[in-house]
């Protein structure tokens, strides 16, 4: 391959770094009304008065809007697919607030100084109510965070929300009773994890305006313009095709983009005034008004037998949506789904759970989205039951895991139209990761070894994980691809680049079918008004989903070159060849450059446009792979953990773009890095978010993070654009469980509640010392 | 009130408030390579330099600045590209928010310290958050940037 498995700088690499404006808030026109928005300070409570008379006298003040003023129409602000699993519980304004954070007031003003002085002049009388803030409470609690009864699902999720439940989970198959009665050993565990920032660099920021047709145009980062563009039409009660949105460079996304925030209220500014208008979230804005990982927790049960052979699972869960259901069945679905099909012999399995709405700020999208959770349990589960029989974490999982060309009757239970047969995982590398990965961290000698200096242990840890390549049967994407005068191509595609350089990718994979210079595609990203449908960047879909609706596109532009070619040199098309931008008559010996031949169709010759479009939907899952090493040296003195090595073994199919593939390994395993020791978000008491500046939520820095080590093995998925994989999710998710794991092995204190603080593991060492 | 700015080697005049942010009056200006990442002068997006100094513009009050020379991304073009290449080369400009500001302490740290080791670079760029690339692949790229700069400079 020419083009696919090459290290190729992305085209916006320069501009990015020089600091170019290419983002939104760097575009928005100068001359916008700048929108803020009136977050409640109160946990949970109804709005009994607004008054605005004095804020509305400060010059410069444009619009201050009130629930009063919208239209109630309830809606969901996550970006899936349509009709979206998410129950429509969201007003964009509410007469209750239901998170500190929640929206109250929409104000408008020439300068952000004048609309956040007007802020400080709205009067609002709450009716304070006692709030919901332990999830593990909120279940037929008294309190009821959703009383209204306009609210409801399209799709049938378990939603009870009189009963404080957004959705529920029940999944199972084998006799459970049965399995675990003829088990030796049967081992329960309760693990969990809390809720998890984004802490993307870019807040969310949108700015919109009329166009000359009287449109609403809407300029956003986002990761999801077509789902944005349908959460607005239904919203603000306009027509989809009165709404165009385009998205600009992206300054990072992990799921914080992947969820409608920043859209509605300059949409609603622009629409009331015909003025353009810009929302800048603040950072306190993001972390209080968006959304963050799911907290959960899940109970586990292992039936084994004393070999090691685990026969029975049982994940019995719980997680916090928060305010809204926003990817409430989704993320935790994913925590069962994508996890315990790791283990594929086991005889019987059930997974259940709810998710239930609290008065926290909502849970949403991450990176890993709900597997992250999920897999810090089993594999945490797995960990301790290697020790009851006497195992090491790799021995059991060998044992155990699934490998290349097996599959799991779960396989078919969750994959939408997967039918009866098995799914076979053919390209699944699992074994080869864990294999890779004992070597390189030297496995055998250092589990059997714990090493010690001064007060400092160290031991080392295994997890394994597996994430999606798009949502089978559910997620699609299309490119079209454009041949230009003068031989190049543009690539439109509704994909959107956050970051991790798809756009690249996209131009790599299209390179590849069509035979041309890298240089000679120019991608067009994400406009809804212009690229074909496309259904985000999420479940790690892009270079899977969209990357083999790229191929389908190429390769019928391929087809309409050689017919071009044939009606140019009027012969029929078996006797054109298209290579290396030349095609050419093999009868003859003829040949024209592309360059000459779109010159000649376009201006002289045949006058015509060649585009061809080509869309995906993917049928079965793909699954990639992935084996976590962690060696970590534990300071019993202090309880602080330092993960000097971390060993991530990755099987993502064939790698497309090395370099881009190793970014995304090493910045998800910082990110897991961060998750499992210190990132926590927290709230006093009140329901306040105590942990809503960089100042108070801590991610991993410089100096915070040892080595990172990461190997891809030969992997190759057929049903993948040239055997590519997804690999954006799934190198978040053994972090967690490996550290944990890791510490353990070094001093014998098992954590089973995330972060992994120093404060925690101290607390346990001097507990284990009395 | 009015600032007096030497800004990139020429000089400017701003008006600001009293209570205006350096990061603010830079981008109302139109120096938008200048980013915002945080309000609280912990991210490092915003980094420019003051005087030839790393400063954080969201964290300093423009009046501060008046009769001071600033340097942003846009002043030192051509040396951003060179970082830019490396960065490029490896994969680790990723979404490029924190990148000018990655750069700027870069600038800085090669003037302070001849042949930084790893440690050196490290604690120059603490301040430098990033959430895309895991940082691993930033050093990579500034150990050869400045590499290949020894290896210029000793021809």
């Amino acid at each position: 391959m020419k083009k696919v498995g090459k290290n190729i700088q992305k085209s916006d690499a320069i501009s990015l770094v020089k600091g170019k404006p290419v983002y939104t808030d760097d575009l928005a026109p100068r001359e916008s009304l700048i929108v803020k928005v009136l977050r409640s300070p109160h946990a949970y409570a109804r709005i009994k008065n607004i008054d605005l008379n004095i804020a509305l006298k400060v010059p410069g003040v444009e619009c201050i809007l009130t629930y009063k003023d919208i239209k109630r129409i309830p809606f969901t602000r996550a970006g899936q697919c349509y009709p979206e699993l998410s129950a429509y519980d969201k007003f964009i304004l509410d007469e209750y607030v239901r998170h500190v954070g929640d929206d109250v007031a929409i104000i408008a003003a020439t300068t952000g100084k004048i609309a956040e002085k007007a802020m400080k002049l709205i009067k609002i009388d709450y009716e304070i109510l006692d709030p919901i803030l332990d999830f593990e409470s909120a279940i037929d609690n008294k309190i009821i965070v959703h009383k209204e009864d306009d609210i409801f699902t399209k799709i049938p999720i378990g939603f009870e929300p009189k009963r404080n439940i957004a959705a529920k989970i029940d999944l199972q198959y084998g006799d459970m009773e049965k399995v675990l009665n003829s088990c030796d050993i049967v081992f329960n565990g309760t693990y969990k994890t809390q809720a998890q920032a984004q802490a993307m660099m870019e807040a969310q920021t949108t700015y919109t305006y009329l166009d000359h047709q009287e449109r609403l145009t809407v300029v956003t980062s986002t990761q999801v313009p077509f789902h944005t563009r349908r959460h607005l039409a239904r919203s603000l009660g306009i027509k989809t095709s009165k709404i165009r949105v385009i998205k600009p460079r992206v300054g990072g996304g992990f799921g914080s983009k992947q969820t409608s925030h920043s859209e509605f209220y300059p949409s609603l500014v622009t629409l009331l005034t015909s003025k353009p208008a810009k929302i800048n979230y603040s950072r306190k804005d993001v972390f209080n008004g968006t959304t963050s990982r799911h907290k959960m927790q899940f109970k586990v049960t292992l039936g084994a037998m004393k070999n090691g052979e685990i026969k029975a699972i049982i994940l019995d869960g719980l997680s916090d949506t928060g305010a809204y259901g926003e990817h409430a069945i989704t993320t935790f679905g994913s925590a069962g789904k994508k996890v315990l099909t790791l283990y594929n012999k086991i005889e019987a399995c059930h997974f259940k759970g709810k998710a239930v709405y609290t008065n926290n700020v909502p849970g949403g999208a991450l990176r890993g989205f709900g597997v992250t959770q999920g897999t810090f349990a089993i594999e945490s589960a797995i960990n301790e039951l290697a020790e009851k029989v006497n195992m090491n974490g790799v021995d059991i999982r060998n044992l155990n895991m699934i490998k290349q060309g097996e599959t799991s009757p779960l396989y078919n239970m969750i994959t939408k139209g997967a039918g009866k047969e098995p799914m076979y995982m053919d390209s699944c590398m699992l074994e080869e990761c864990v294999k890779t990965g004992v070597s390189s961290i030297d496995w055998i000698r250092r589990i059997n070894k714990v090493e010690t200096n001064g007060s400092k242990k160290r031991g080392v840890g295994v997890a394994i994980a597996q994430q999606g390549s798009g949502l089978p049967n559910i997620d699609m994407a299309s490119a079209t691809l454009k041949l230009n005068d003068d031989g190049f191509f543009t690539l439109m595609s509704g994909a959107t680049d956050i970051g991790t350089g798809s756009d690249l990718i996209l131009k790599q994979i299209a390179a590849e079918v069509l035979d041309v210079k890298i240089d000679n595609i120019n991608v067009y990203a994400a406009d809804t008004d212009i690229t074909p449908f496309d259904s985000g960047a999420y479940a790690s879909s892009t270079t899977y989903t969209s990357g083999n609706a790229v191929i389908e596109a190429a390769n019928k532009m391929k087809e309409m070159i050689i017919s071009y070619g044939g009606k140019f040199y009027n012969t029929s098309n078996e006797n054109i060849v298209f290579e290396n931008e030349i095609i050419k008559n093999i009868k003859t010996g003829d040949s024209i450059s592309l360059a000459e031949f779109s010159n000649k169709i376009t201006y002289n010759l045949i006058h015509t446009q060649l585009i061809a479009s080509g869309s995906f939907v993917p049928k079965k899952a793909a699954p990639p792979y992935m084996a976590g090493f962690a060696d970590v040296e534990v300071d019993t003195e202090t309880g602080e953990v330092w993960v000097a090595d971390f060993y991530g073994v990755i099987d993502c199919g064939t790698v497309i773009n090395p370099n881009l593939a190793k970014i995304q390994a090493e910045g998800g395993i910082v990110q897991g890095i961060g998750m499992a020791l210190i990132e926590d978000v927290v709230y006093e008491k009140r329901g306040r978010l105590a942990t809503d500046s960089f100042m108070q939520y801590k991610i991993p820095c410089r100096k915070d993070i040892g080595n990172i080590h990461v190997e891809f093995v030969d992997g190759n998925d057929e049903t993948g654009p040239f055997g590519a994989k997804s690999i954006g999710e799934v190198v978040i998710n053994t972090a967690a469980p490996a550290i944990i794991d890791a510490i353990y092995n070094a001093c014998g204190v098992r954590i089973r509640e995330l972060p992994a603080s120093a404060e925690k593991i101290l607390k346990a060492l001097n507990n284990a010392n009395n | 009130m009015k600032i007096n700015i030497t800004l990139n080697g020429e000089k400017k005049v701003f008006n600001a408030n009293y209570d205006d942010y350096l990061i603010d009056v830079l981008r109302k200006n139109g120096y938008l390579g200048v980013k915002k990442g945080c309000d609280t002068g912990s991210c490092g997006a915003c980094s420019v330099h003051m005087d030839g100094k790393v400063v954080l513009s969201c964290a300093t009050l423009a009046c501060r600045a008046d009769g001071h020379e600033i340097t942003t991304i846009e002043g030192v073009q051509n040396e951003a590209t060179k970082i830019a290449k490396y960065f490029a080369n490896e994969g680790v400009e990723q979404c490029g928010f924190c990148s000018p500001g990655t750069v700027m302490s870069i600038l800085y740290l090669e003037k302070c310290i001849e042949n930084p080791t790893d440690e050196e670079i490290l604690h120059y760029l603490n301040g430098n958050l990033c959430r895309c690339s895991g940082y691993q692949g930033q050093l990579r790229a500034i150990r050869m940037y400045l590499e290949a700069k020894q290896d210029e400079k000793s021809w």
